[in-house]
This record gives structure tokens, sequence and C-alpha cells, in this order.
């Protein structure tokens, strides 16, 4: 007789007082049993303080990788909790912060320089090489074309309207600075960030 | 934020109107909790929707999308007629018995001296009327009739409860059980916070939005104190640092602004700075604005900004309009008008109103590039997608380049939160692949760039190859150096007036009051400096005490300015010096100086008797219940309907909408009307998701895979909508084919005599990530500005419903 | 028995063993899930499911908040919304958190026929020892909270452990860190007890007349309990059950059988039988393969 577990559950459902297994507990006390809790995760991953990406409560995290920053061991982040010292978040995360990690581990992560050609179906990959010296070179024929260096006032206005640039909101200020730096030395104006949106 | 998050707790009223914090910020909201809990605080949520925030309200109101200036100049006039506001602190603290000019006044709908021509105003009559010293002159017992306590009732005594209730469509009951708990706040030891975020400034009215919420505040006392304040919930993590280091059209680092086509010399540009004070003996802050502006252009062109050449004024480009905001940058891209664009972590194909013109606008570029960690919508606008994106790539000529970029996780760094702590993070990994920092890409754009400048010259090289570049590695700056370059040194010895020397030639500034105007200084953002001293960065200090539990941490990051945790805090005491709560002091005068838990917002040994406000930025010195001529569309906030709206304005029929909004005319044609498009609808975020990024964690896209609207049951029986069903809701710029969530939330709002339907989109989905494909919001909303930010008007416009059968798989 | 001793069992399925006794100083632990602060953001599922490396399906939108629409093997924590309108007409959306109770009385320990593979621990804790689990489903049906969820693929019953793994190192289960309102909270069973009966008294000063602690006498109270505005209504929070108590069934196997089967009757056939059941149902039948396949087919379609 061949009884499967669903067809057991239904065959035994209905007189489960006729059988007496729970007798036989102690049948199986030879049997090595392997520690019943989860062993703890986190016990020597590398611990680093970070903030959260997303909104501007800025939430203090604790992102644990793998590998003791060891040189042969490359770090790759395996849990991110909320940092109980910190005093807006004290530990806590929203559903968005709880689930970091598959942010950073996304499969839609970008992980090489991609270009599209004019009228093509389709990216192909490039070298960093190739992208910025042909942005920069778009950039810089473009510039030279259109840059406005005096009204029709004859007032010098050195402006570029005609690229612009929006800055990201979720990188660090440091990399904002920079960002002001080389967009506004260039003549740029049309610029802005997500404050506005 | 004025105040910090964890402040919230000390509040006594909470309002949540214009925003939903318990699902954009739920972990800043937990003070909330806190504060009915420890505090006994009323939460108050006003809603077009029964939102997650309003699930654990005390009193819920719903309110017509677009009317909360109705509502809060409704509120005004019930403070003022029940005389439920804080005298003491009104009188000494804001511009009430200020005496405007003759020629100054409002009728049907406008304010003097518009200009329809202009679609804007003249704004020389909204100011003060000056004695011979060029002080503006008061009358403290606030009879005369221009004084601004007059004008104020006057203006809002138009908006009775009938009226308010009218426009939108609040029950009248709840709307006075709203008024009667804020009025218990005027007490000089309560306090109400009010929390607000996209709700109030995607509107074509957002910035009066705020300001009429600001001027309840300071009718009540509640600026400067703990528990109070107006506190914008701001989006990204970093919102507030970019904004903060001016990275938006018209913005320099530290609220400086670019030059105007107006301001040909540098001279004409301070002259317009010059901040005289306007009542006697007031400290008017920016009356140090050359200090700062001289530090920054020393700080970016080192060597070559000299007095002789005007700090090399001339390199910074001067703008010809108020804004190249998004709006205008794509009308401009679709008019053909822009080449190139570069999208840093910024994904306009769901970000901007108007998806169809967006996704035009993108193909008439000739390249576009994207900086960013994800796969974004935007770097692929040109790819076919379905009807999601109906592209046609052979017609679209634009070279897209897409870099991957490292994140959070992945680099060093600081982060500017709502309330403006600066908090450094730690780099815990390496980038995917080859994925590399922000800061390289730019680099490395820049270097290019320099040396092609160099070699063959073009247009205007001079600002390109004088950007100081100090930096220990220049192919990749250490975020460290850059911290340090906008914290400020000084560039020669610094001496006090007694000739000490105050700081060595090349050491880091200890904040912006060491700032020089002759080129002795240098600091890339004057309100950051301080962050990173001689004492080393004080953006990465990790002290959480938090002195009498009052919710400041004062060592705990750096806030800006000077490490001061709650903005206008002499506020927080009355004229004498003494806590206006005496349970919750934050700085009181001592008899020979300001003590307290935080950094005082006011000269730290100017006395009482002196009279100075607390308002320090302002010339007046005092808080401004009439904004004088910083606001485009009126010195008092005035109803306007949305662009879109199912009503007439009921107050001035002739003007309908904000009369000094800027439209441009394919967007106006692109406008719908109530009998086509008879459903108000607005957008919003989910707490499940952030934005367009977290339906790429796999995570989120199983907390809240799909792509739905909300409609109330009233409209959904009429339309026989099912619960789950397929939907069709259009606008007039596209339609969405979605999801129904037939829901008790939304009920029919009775307006202006009429059943007035909402409905909701929710604006999380696209066609990139693991989440289940969208149209997205964006495919549905107008492209129309606030007058003065040009922030777009996404939470009020007018759609049509229909019943759809499901997409073919 | 070397678990026994290391985790401090008080009680085993289909076990007639004396666990350890003297380790007896061991306080109870509790989650207090206090409803009238929930604001049903899921921080704890996510905080749940990325803590215990737990990835549901992509589902669809069904209507309603709830995603995923129901537990799952690989779903241990679910909001779940109601919208209700009180007696006054006024709107009230009660989100509860739902999950396993770890009642002090389990159902499912006490249905379960495999011997260890539902425990519970000295402080409270009801764990499934998958090793030991048969898959039989008899917890599910012992479960007046209809919480137990058997996996199709590899037939073993899952649940929440209350991060068994957290606890045992010191640390609160990931779902209570997460909550960023501290709707759910985390302690001895005595505190979170105490702590209920101020929030109570707070939500009877602000009009919830029937505001109480859920803590269901009829499974002996629980190591999860609720704070519920409306304690004299459960059923209106998603269907939580007014009065759980355990299935007739599971009390008369532990009612009867479990005595005839102590006094040592049949002592041969019921251990040719247990073998049966162990190792029988390692034969998979065509139907649960093909099944299991499905389901690895459409988790790979959704990614």
């Amino acid at each position: 007789m061949q009884v499967g577990r669903r067809g057991f559950i239904k065959l035994t459902s209905a007189g489960l007082a006729t059988s007496a297994i729970g007798v036989l507990g102690f049948g199986s006390s030879g049997s090595a049993l392997a520690a019943a809790i989860r062993p703890f995760k986190l016990t020597a991953a590398a611990e680093t303080r970070n903030t959260c990406t997303y909104c501007s409560v800025s939430c203090g995290i604790l992102i644990y990788s793998m590998g003791d920053r060891a040189k042969n061991a490359r770090s790759n982040i395996i849990h991110i909790e909320g940092d109980p010292d910190h005093p807006v978040n004290r530990g806590t995360l929203c559903p968005k912060g709880s689930a970091l990690l598959d942010v950073v581990h996304a499969p839609t992560r970008l992980k090489s320089p991609r270009y599209r050609a004019p009228g093509s179906g389709a990216f192909k990959e490039v070298s960093w090489d190739f992208a910025l010296d042909r942005i920069a070179r778009l950039m810089k024929e473009d510039r030279d074309r259109n840059f406005i260096t005096r009204n029709a006032a004859g007032t010098q206005v050195n402006r570029w309207t005609s690229t612009g640039m929006l800055a990201a909101s979720a990188s660090s200020t440091e990399t904002s600075y920079l960002t002001w730096k080389v967009a506004r030395s260039l003549g740029m104006v049309v610029f802005d960030n997500q404050a506005r949106v | 934020m004025t105040n910090t998050w964890q402040d919230i707790k000390n509040a006594n009223v909470i309002v949540v109107m214009g925003g939903n914090a318990a699902e954009a910020h739920p972990c800043g909201f937990k003070w909330v909790v806190e504060a009915k809990i420890e505090n006994g605080a009323k939460l108050l949520v006003i809603d077009p929707r029964y939102t997650r925030t309003a699930s654990v309200a005390d009193v819920y109101a719903p309110i017509r999308p677009g009317t909360d200036i109705a509502f809060l100049n409704g509120l005004i006039r019930y403070l003022l007629e029940k005389d439920a506001i804080q005298h003491d602190y009104v009188r000494a603290y804001t511009n009430a018995s200020l005496l405007v000019k003759e020629g100054f006044g409002f009728e049907d709908g406008l304010f003097s001296g518009y200009r329809e021509e202009i679609n804007g105003y003249d704004r020389s009559d909204w100011d003060y009327e000056l004695d011979e010293q060029g002080f503006a002159k008061a009358d403290d017992t606030w009879q005369h009739p221009r004084c601004v306590m007059r004008l104020l009732r006057n203006h809002v005594d138009r908006y009775t409860p009938e009226t308010v209730s009218r426009i939108c469509g609040t029950p009248q009951d709840k709307y006075l059980q709203i008024c009667e708990l804020f009025a218990g706040t005027a007490a000089p030891d309560k306090a109400l916070t009010s929390l607000f975020a996209l709700g109030w400034t995607q509107h074509s009215v957002g910035s009066q939005n705020i300001r009429a919420m600001a001027m309840v505040q300071l009718l009540l006392g509640n600026i400067g104190v703990a528990g109070g304040g107006m506190n914008a919930l701001r989006g990204h993590s970093n919102i507030q640092g970019l904004t903060d280091v001016g990275l938006l059209s018209e913005l320099m680092p530290g609220y400086l602004r670019l030059p105007t086509d107006a301001e040909p010399t540098f001279e004409d540009y301070m002259k317009t700075r010059q901040f005289k004070p306007l009542r006697p003996g007031q400290t008017s802050y920016w009356q140090n604005y050359r200090k700062f502006f001289v530090s920054f252009q020393k700080a970016i062109y080192g060597d070559a900004a000299r007095a002789d050449n005007d700090w090399s004024y001339d390199w910074l480009p001067k703008l010809d309009v108020p804004l190249y905001d998004i709006i205008r940058a794509f009308e401009m891209m679709a008019n053909g008008q822009m080449n190139g664009y570069i999208c840093q972590g910024f994904n306009p194909m769901q970000a901007f109103p108007d998806r169809g013109k967006t996704r035009r606008a993108l193909g008439k570029l000739k390249f576009l590039v994207t900086m960013d960690p994800l796969d974004t919508e935007t770097s692929r606008f040109w790819e076919n997608f379905g009807p999601q994106n109906p592209s046609d790539p052979a017609a679209i000529q634009t070279e897209v380049f897409q870099l991957p970029t490292s994140c959070f996780a992945e680099e060093n760094g600081s982060l500017v939160n709502s309330s403006r702590w600066l908090q450094w993070h730690w780099k815990a990994a390496d980038p995917p692949g080859q994925a590399r920092s922000d800061i390289w890409i730019m680099t490395g754009l820049c270097h290019r760039l320099r040396e092609m400048y160099r070699k063959e010259g073009g247009a205007f090289p001079d600002p390109i190859l004088n950007l100081t570049w100090n930096y220990t590695d220049p192919a990749n700056p250490d975020p460290e150096e850059l911290a340090k370059e906008m914290n400020g040194r000084a560039l020669a010895d610094l001496k006090d007036s007694n000739g000490a020397v105050t700081a060595h030639a090349g050491q880091l500034l200890e904040g912006f009051a060491q700032l020089r105007d002759d080129g002795t200084t240098a600091s890339g953002c004057w309100i950051f400096s301080g962050c990173f001293t001689e004492k080393g960065n004080q953006m990465a200090r990790r002290d959480a005490t938090d002195p009498r539990e009052q919710g400041l941490a004062p060592n705990w990051a750096w806030a800006w300015p000077a490490n001061r945790r709650i903005l206008y805090n002499r506020a927080s005491a009355d004229a004498a010096g003494k806590a206006w709560n005496p349970e919750k002091p934050i700085i009181q005068w001592n008899g020979s100086r300001w003590v307290g838990i935080d950094v005082p917002d006011y000269g730290p040994t100017t006395k009482p008797s002196d009279a100075v406000g607390p308002f320090i930025m302002n010339a007046e010195g005092v808080g401004r219940l009439f904004a004088r001529d910083q606001m485009a569309d009126g010195p008092f906030p005035e109803h306007y309907e949305p662009f879109e709206s199912p009503s007439e304005n009921v107050l001035h029929p002739k003007v309908r909408s904000n009369p000094a909004a800027r439209v441009f005319a394919d967007d106006r044609a692109a406008f719908g009307t109530a009998k086509e498009f008879p459903y108000v609808a607005t957008t919003y975020r989910l707490t499940e998701h952030f934005h367009f990024w977290t339906k790429h964690a796999l995570i989120n896209a199983i907390l809240q895979p799909e792509e739905f609207v909300e409609i109330g049951e009233v409209l959904a029986r009429q339309k026989g909508i099912e619960q789950g069903g397929w939907v069709r809701v259009a606008s007039k710029r596209g339609a969405i084919v979605c999801k129904a969530y037939v829901t008790k939330r939304i009920r029919p709002l009775e307006v202006n005599g009429k059943p007035t339907h909402v409905i909701g989109v929710p604006l999380h989905w696209g066609f990139t990530g693991q989440a289940r494909k969208g149209y997205g919001a964006n495919t549905l909303t107008p492209s129309v500005g606030d007058a003065n930010s040009q922030t777009p008007e996404f939470k009020a416009f007018l759609v049509n419903v229909e019943k759809a059968h499901a997409p073919k798989e | 028995m070397a678990d026994l001793q290391s985790q401090n069992y008080i009680r085993r399925s289909a076990s007639t063993l004396t666990p350890p006794s003297v380790r007896d100083h061991e306080q109870e632990v509790a989650k207090l899930i206090d409803v009238s602060r929930c604001i049903g953001c899921k921080a704890c599922q996510a905080a749940c499911m990325e803590w215990n490396n737990l990835r549901d399906e992509i589902g669809h939108f069904e209507g309603s908040y709830d995603n995923p629409a129901d537990l799952s093997p690989s779903t241990w924590t679910l909001m779940r919304f109601a919208e209700w309108e009180n007696d006054k007409g006024d709107l009230e959306w009660l989100i509860r958190k739902d999950g396993c109770m770890h009642c002090e009385d389990p159902g499912c320990l006490k249905a379960c026929p495999a011997p260890g593979a539902i425990v519970q621990y000295a402080n409270g804790i009801v764990d499934f020892i998958s090793e030991n689990c048969i898959g039989c489903g008899y917890c599910v049906k012992g479960c007046p909270f209809d919480i137990p969820r058997i996996s199709q693929v590899d037939h073993k019953s899952y649940k929440c452990t209350l991060c068994s793994d957290r606890v045992a190192v010191g640390l609160e289960p990931a779902c209570v860190k997460a909550c960023p309102t501290g709707a759910i909270m985390f302690g001895t069973k005595a505190d979170m007890k105490t702590w209920a009966e101020e929030r109570v008294v707070d939500l009877k000063s602000r009009g919830f007349s029937n505001a109480g602690l859920y803590d269901p006498s009829g499974v002996g109270g629980t190591h999860v309990m609720y704070v519920l505005h409306h304690a004299d209504k459960p059923s209106i929070y998603a269907g939580l059950p007014d009065n759980p108590r355990i299935s007739i069934l599971v009390d008369l196997w532990k009612g009867i059988v479990k005595p005839l089967a102590l006094a040592g009757i049949a002592f041969t056939a019921v251990t040719a039988f247990f073998h049966w059941i162990v190792a029988g149902p390692n034969e998979v039948q065509p139907e649960d393969e093909a099944n299991a396949q499905r389901l690895l087919r459409k988790t790979d379609d959704s990614r």
C-alpha cells in the first residue's frame, strides 16, 4: 500500500484517536539530533556603520558583511539592520530600510557601462574610457557651439543652456559639492535635483 | 525641519496635513507615537484619503485635494475671532504691528500690482512703510488700518466655516473640532508641530500652503519652541544636503544665489544683497553675504579669485529667467532647444509630470547620460516595453550612456537629514562589477574636458581650467578632503581685533564666524563650516547623550548651522529671556548670557533688553505674517483652485487658479475639463516602496507587487467596478490600465453643493525592476508648477475612470 | 539528547521524555503587538524575510494591502488589513500582524505525531525542528490560529520561530527590532503584561472603552499578545479568534491516546507504525513531485 503524506493526512485526520504513536518519543532517543536553533549568523561578520539611503529620516544602520576584512576575503554584504545607538531610529527600520539588502543585491544593479547607438534596439557593454571619452567629446562640442558669452544687451553671462544635469539626491554631500564644481564651471544652468519633484 | 525628529515627542498636538508621515517616514513617525504615549498628545490628520497615518489619529478629517489654503485661512480666521493667539509672542516676534505701504491691496482674487502680460506681479507695493531712517513703521496697538494684523484679519474674513466646508468638502463639525484643538496650543506652555511633505509642495500653490501653516504657527507661538515648528519631512536621504550645497538651478552652496543678467558686475550683485536691517538694532545676518560669497569663490577658484577680478564673479553663469527648473528643461527639450542631459541618480521618466511629453522630449536629445546603481526607465526610454512604454527604437536617434555607480553601502561620506544633521557613513563593500562612485565619474568627465580645453581651446575655458583640484588623488578625490574644502580653511593667519592669531594659515576653520571678505578664508559651503575642524570630523560623532531627554542629542553627528538643533530657538523664551514652557526650556538668559541645551540662534551675549528679534536672518528680526515681496503670488496665501479642478473658485470666479503660475502653451493645451474628466485624482507613495527604487528590491516587490488605484465604494458602485477588478484611468494626457482597490477610506466629498469623488494613484510602478510592470502615475499628471518653486502639481488633477478588461498577458 | 540540554526544552512533540529541569530559572518571554500603535507599514514582514532568508513569490494586487495574500512556508508573518466602521460611523483601519502566537499550551505541539518536530523552550517559544518534521499537517489542524504552512517543495511545516536564533544570543526578534512605532515590543511576559495595562489605560482615556489585552486562556495564554482597542470583538481584526481553543480532536489525542500509549500497549506494533510514518513519506508521490516542480517553475518565472 502506497500512501503519500497528503493521503496519509486524509486517511488519518478523522481517525486520529486510533493511532498511538505518541508513545514513541523515546523510541528515537538513540538518534543524533542537530541543535534545534539556527546558528546565529552574525557572530563573526564585519560590522560597518552607515545611513539608510532612502528617506531623510536618515536612519542609522549596521551593515554586516561576510569576511573579516582579511586581504583574501572579498566583502559581501549579508545583512543590514538598524543601529540601536542612533538617536532617531533607535534600531528600528521601515519596510524599505529592512529590505536594504535586496537593493544592494538587486539583479538589476548595473555592473558595466553600456551604450546605445542612435536608432539601435539594444545596449552594448562598453569600456569606461569609451563612455567617458565620448560623453566628454559630446559635451564639449555642444558647449563650444551653444555657449552664451554675452546676452543681447552685451552683458557677460557665460551660461550653457543646451546641456543640462540632474543631480543625485541620495549621493553624499561631498559628491554633490564636487558635482556642483564641475557643472557650474562649465556654465551649466539647466541644473536641478529631486527637491522640486 | 526647524526642529529634530525626536523633538516631535514634546508636542501636545501633532498635525499631519500635506503629508503622510506614517507611510513615508515611519521611523520618524515613531516620535509622533511617543508624543501620544508619553505626552498625551493628540494627532490630527487632514488628508483626502484615510491613510495609514490616519489609522492611528485621534481626529481625521477629509479634504479635497488642492484646497488646503482655504482650510488654513479659515483656521487663521477662527484663531483671530476666538482670540486664540499667543499675544506676547505675536507682538514681540512677528511683524503683526508693522505698517504696510499705501497702495497694497487685494480685490477679486488679485493682489495689487498684477500684470497680465507677464502672468505675474509688480511687487513694489508689497512692503513696509518706512520712516526717514529706512526702518519699518509700527503700530503696537494693531489699530492702524494698514498694520499687518488688520490686513490679515481683513484678508481671512471671507473664510467662514461655511465657506471652508463648501470649498474643501470637509464636514463642518470635523473642521471646527480641529480648529479647537489648534487653538488650545496658543497657551505659552503648549506646542503644536506641523509635519508636512509633498502633499503641500506639489501644488500650483505649494509654497503658499506652507506659508499659511507657518503663519498659524507664528500666531500660536509655536515656532522655536520644543515640540513646535514647521517640519518639512524631506524625501531622499540627502535631498537636504543637495539643497544646502545649492544643486538647484538658481542656487550656490549655502543658499547664496547665482547672479542674474540684471547684475552685470559684482557690485550690482552685492547691492541687492545688502540686507540692511528694517528695524533698529536688528541682526539681519545676511549682512555677512559678502564674506560667504568671497570665501566660496576662493574655495573653488583659489588664487585665480582675486579682489582685482571681483573674485572671478564673471565665471559664474548668470540667469536670464528665474529658474531653469525641470518643467522648463523638458519644455526646452521638447522644443529641440537642448542637446544633452545627464541624469545622476535620477529617473525623469518616472518622476516628471506628463510622461508622454517626457518620453518625446528625451527622444529629441543628441545624448543622454544616466549614472545610477540601478537600471532605470529613463535610461531605457527608447526601448519598447509594450503599452507601458510604446517607443520605437529605430525612430529615436538619442545616444544613451548607462553608467553604473556605487550605492550608499559602497562609499564614505555625509548625508544631511531632514533635521539638518550631517551624518558620516562608511563603506562596507566594493561595488559590483565595474560600477564606480559618482565622484570618480564626475572627476573623469572633468579631467577629460579640461584636457580638451587645454589642448584645443574652445568656448570660455577660464573657469574650467582654473577650478581648484588640489586633491591627494586628483583622479578620485577623497570624501574627507571634499568635506574639509566645504568646511573651509584660513588662507592667511587670521587675527582678532586685538591682533591675536585665531587661526593659522592652512588651518581648518572652527565655524562661519571666522569667514572674511578679503580673500583670507576659503569655504565651499559656509553653512557647513564647523563640520570638519582641526578637532576632526564632527559629522562622525556618535555620542547620543540627550540632556533632559528632550530630543536634541547635540553631540551626535553635526547639524548646520553651527551645530544648532532647533532653529529660531531664541523664540522659545519670552522677551525677558525666560522659557515660555518652563518644563521644556531650550535656551534662557542667565543674566549675562544665553544658556541651555542648544546652541543659541542668537548673539550669545545679546541682552533681552536690546530687543533684538529672534528671527535673525530676517532684516526686520521678526517672523513674517505678511511676506513682503518674497513670494511670487502674494504676501498672504489665497485659495486658488488647482489648474485642473471640478469646481469654480467660489471666492472669485474670475480668477480661478494661481494667476502667478507659469504655464507653457502646450501644457495648457493638455489640461482637461471636469466635463470630460469628472473625478479628482491625487498621486502618492505607499509605505512599502521608495519612489521607483524599491521595485528593484525583491522584498519590497513582494510586499506591494502591482500597480493599482484607490476608488471609493460609492463611485465604484456607480461605475460597476469590482474589488480588485481592472480599470482604465485616463487624463487628458494619457491613460493607465490597472487594478482597483475599492475602499471605504475614500468617501465622496460635498463640494460647492456637488458630490466630488477622489481617485488615488500610487506611483511606484514602471517597466524595470522586479515588481510587475506598470504605467506609472505620471502618465496622468499635468505639467504645471508652483508659482515660486515650480514643483509640479502632482496632487490635484482630473481623470475619468471606467471598468476595463484584464490585459492579455 | 544533546539538544535538550542546550536548548532548554520544556516540551517536545510526541515525546514522553522528562526534560532536564535543573535550569528552572529562565524567564518566559513575550512579544506584545499593540494594534493601536501599528501603522501597517510591514517593516516586520520585511525584517522577518530578510533575517530568515525567506522570499515568497511576487504575487498580485488582490484588492487589499495584504501582501503576500496569506501566510506560507516563506511568509511567517503578515499584516492583515480590515476597514471597519465603528458605531459612530467613523472608519477605523484595523491592521493586525498575523503569525504564530507561541501558545503556552500549543495545539500544534500537542497534535504533532513526530517526535521532537515541535518543541517548546523554557522561555515559551514554540519552535519547529524541520529535521524531525514529517509534513503530516497535524500541526495545521491543531493550531487554533491557522498558522503553520506545509511546504509543497520539501514537505516540512513552517512558521515564525520568534527568531529563536536571535533570542538565544540575547537579541530581540527581527520584527520587534524593526518596528518603527514600537507597536511590537519584546521582553519578559510579565513586563509585557504590565506595559499592556498602561496601554489599555491610555486607550480608554482616548475613548476606546473596550480596550484590552488579548492573551487567550483557551490556549493557556500566549507568548505573542495583542493590545486591541476593541478587545470585546477580536474577530473584527481580520478574523482573530474570539475564543481560541485547541481542536477537540487534539484533545482526544492528548486525553485518551497518549495515556494508552504511555501504558506501553502494543509497543512493537506502534514502533513499526512509526517507522512507516517516518520512512514511508520519504517516498515522494508523483502528485507531490508535480506540485513541487510547478512551484519551482513559478518562482523562476517571477524572477
